[in-house]
């Protein structure tokens, strides 16, 4: 389809299929005709069928569309923007974060809160990491803008709070070091993407 | 009280029709309450949901969560509301619906073992009140069950409601001719109004049953029984989408209730009727009483099944099916039956 025809908003002039309504009976015949024929069509039939069927299908073929919410979780999209985890490197454990302080500067309202210091071995480390939620507009920059992949948008959706202002330290989101082996690397929001490494290219220097 | 029931069974005494009475009241009262369980269940079912789930097994104490709630719940009059007429229509319709439960045959009749004191030895009638003219007694009553929605519109001073009473007068009218007339063809056959005869006449199987002599009776007289217990297709008295809940807009907590309780134990008459008339009943020999449950449990699936199925049609259709087209088939019916008798 065209750009000039998705544009075309003229409706009376494009080319629409209209439903076959049949006549309507003018006659007396007709009419007597018509009320027969309904009477004795089996669409009542055909609608009693395919309740029955659905009822079958849901009860023996385990065909059932309800989700008991609580209990069971439809599977949501990588690309689903929900409270942020913190990832660790899967070799030593340590936390991915190296503090470089662009998910608070590109936050837009301004709810990423984060402190660092170096330590002994002159390393960056992240002494203060909270984020807002009662601000935070789940945009998706902080993911985005990360360069080590250690601030995700991870699955949880569930964000009913007792208070406006919720805060989220680092040691809530940071994946618990039991449970690393568990943690998905993250396929999401601001991710590299599946063919990155074909988009990779020499950096012209020829400046 | 005159008996028609077979000649060696013991005398119907009035401890017996109390208790039977009794029976009957808490036994239907909970079938009903149940039957909104299953009509639940079902319609959720075809519609590829759970339904009720987290309430006990299956969701199975739903139904005395939805006691609790309705009978706590508070009981408002509205200001402007006939106070009296409002606060008697859903009794009327509760009562109606079990006084004319009480011509039918619900249950065996039993007598109770001797070793009970008090009651030992007290013959329990299958039929409560066995009338020779139960067929014209159910129907009446049924009828005059229309009342409750008719007063309850009227009275509740509510836009909706007298739509809803506007709309029961109508329904009332168009359905109850066709409701006697396409009865009177079976009843022309039997030669008799009282449900053990028709009951006697099929007692030979399923090759005697009025169905197979009376087939167009019994899809108008089905028709007309959808109409008069108000289900799906012809559900105008409190159609949501259009009347938000038609006569019963302004009830809350057990009046409701009634009015509930009413069409479901309707539902359950209007199936004992199609299935003792037109099915063959009950068999006292054989497996017996299961016929007639399992009679009753289709018709009564029946009506779930209609109502996940099929759109519900405007009054006027309503008026024109019934007039129009029912009541000439049924005349018709009933003059060809006549014929055939003659001849």
């Amino acid at each position: 389809m065209g750009l000039e025809q998705f544009k075309n908003r003229n409706v009376g002039t494009q080319n629409y299929t209209n439903l076959d309504v049949g006549v309507t009976p003018v006659t007396n015949k007709d009419k007597f005709t018509q009320v027969v024929k309904r009477t004795l069509k089996g669409e009542l039939f055909v609608g009693l069928w395919v309740t029955l069927r659905e009822m079958g299908k849901a009860l023996f073929l385990d065909n059932m569309h309800t989700v008991q919410y609580p209990f069971e979780k439809l599977p949501i999209s990588p690309r689903y923007r929900a409270i942020h985890d913190m990832l660790r490197l899967l070799e030593s454990g340590h936390y991915r974060c190296i503090g470089c302080g662009l998910c608070e500067k590109i936050c837009i309202s301004n709810c990423i809160t984060m402190d660092t210091r170096y330590d002994e071995n002159q390393r960056k480390e992240v002494t203060e990491y909270t984020i807002n939620f009662g601000r935070c507009i789940f945009c998706g920059y902080c993911a985005e803008v990360c360069p080590e992949l250690a601030i995700v948008h991870g699955p949880r959706y569930e964000t009913a709070s007792e208070q406006r202002a919720s805060f989220s330290l680092f040691e809530d989101m940071l994946t618990p070091i039991d449970k690393l082996n568990l943690q998905q690397e993250y396929d999401g929001f601001g991710a590299v993407s599946p063919n990155a490494d074909d988009n990779i290219k020499q950096t012209p220097l020829a400046y | 009280m005159e008996t028609t029931l077979v000649q060696n069974l013991p005398e119907v005494t009035a401890a017996g029709v109390i208790i039977k009475a009794i029976i009957i009241l808490a036994v239907i009262s909970a079938i009903a309450g149940f039957g909104t369980f299953i009509e639940r269940k079902v319609l959720a079912f075809m519609q590829r949901r759970l339904g009720p789930m987290h309430v006990g097994p299956y969701g199975l104490l739903q139904l005395a969560a939805d006691g609790i709630k309705l009978f706590t719940k508070e009981d408002i009059v509205p200001q402007n509301a006939n106070k009296l007429i409002f606060m008697i229509a859903p009794v009327i319709t509760a009562a109606t619906a079990f006084i004319a439960l009480a011509a039918v045959p619900v249950f065996p009749d039993f007598t109770i073992p001797t070793w009970i004191p008090l009651l030992g030895g007290v013959f329990v009638p299958s039929i409560a009140a066995d009338l020779n003219i139960g067929i014209l007694f159910v129907l009446g009553m049924m009828a005059a069950g229309l009342y409750g929605p008719l007063l309850a519109g009227m009275s509740q001073a509510n836009k909706w409601g007298i739509i809803g009473a506007a709309r029961t007068a109508i329904q009332f009218l168009s359905y109850e001719v066709v409701t006697g007339l396409s009865i009177l063809a079976p009843i022309m056959i039997v030669g008799s109004l009282s449900f053990v005869d028709f009951n006697d006449y099929q007692a030979g199987g399923i090759g005697s049953w009025l169905i197979w002599q009376q087939p167009v009776a019994f899809v108008l007289f089905l028709i007309a029984g959808f109409a008069e217990t108000n289900r799906t297709p012809f559900d105008l008295l409190e159609h949501e989408a259009e009347v938000v809940s038609g006569y019963a807009t302004e009830y809350s907590g057990m009046r409701w209730g009634m009015f509930f309780i009413g069409e479901y134990a309707n539902m359950i008459t209007v199936s004992i009727i199609a299935a003792v008339v037109f099915l063959g009943g009950y068999s006292v020999e054989g497996i017996g009483w299961i016929t007639i449950i399992l009679k009753v449990g289709f018709f009564f699936f029946l009506m779930l099944w209609v109502r996940a199925s099929w759109p519900h049609i405007r009054p006027d259709q309503l008026m024109w099916l019934c007039w129009k087209v029912l009541m000439p088939i049924a005349l018709i019916n009933i003059l060809i039956t006549a014929l055939v008798m003659m001849a």
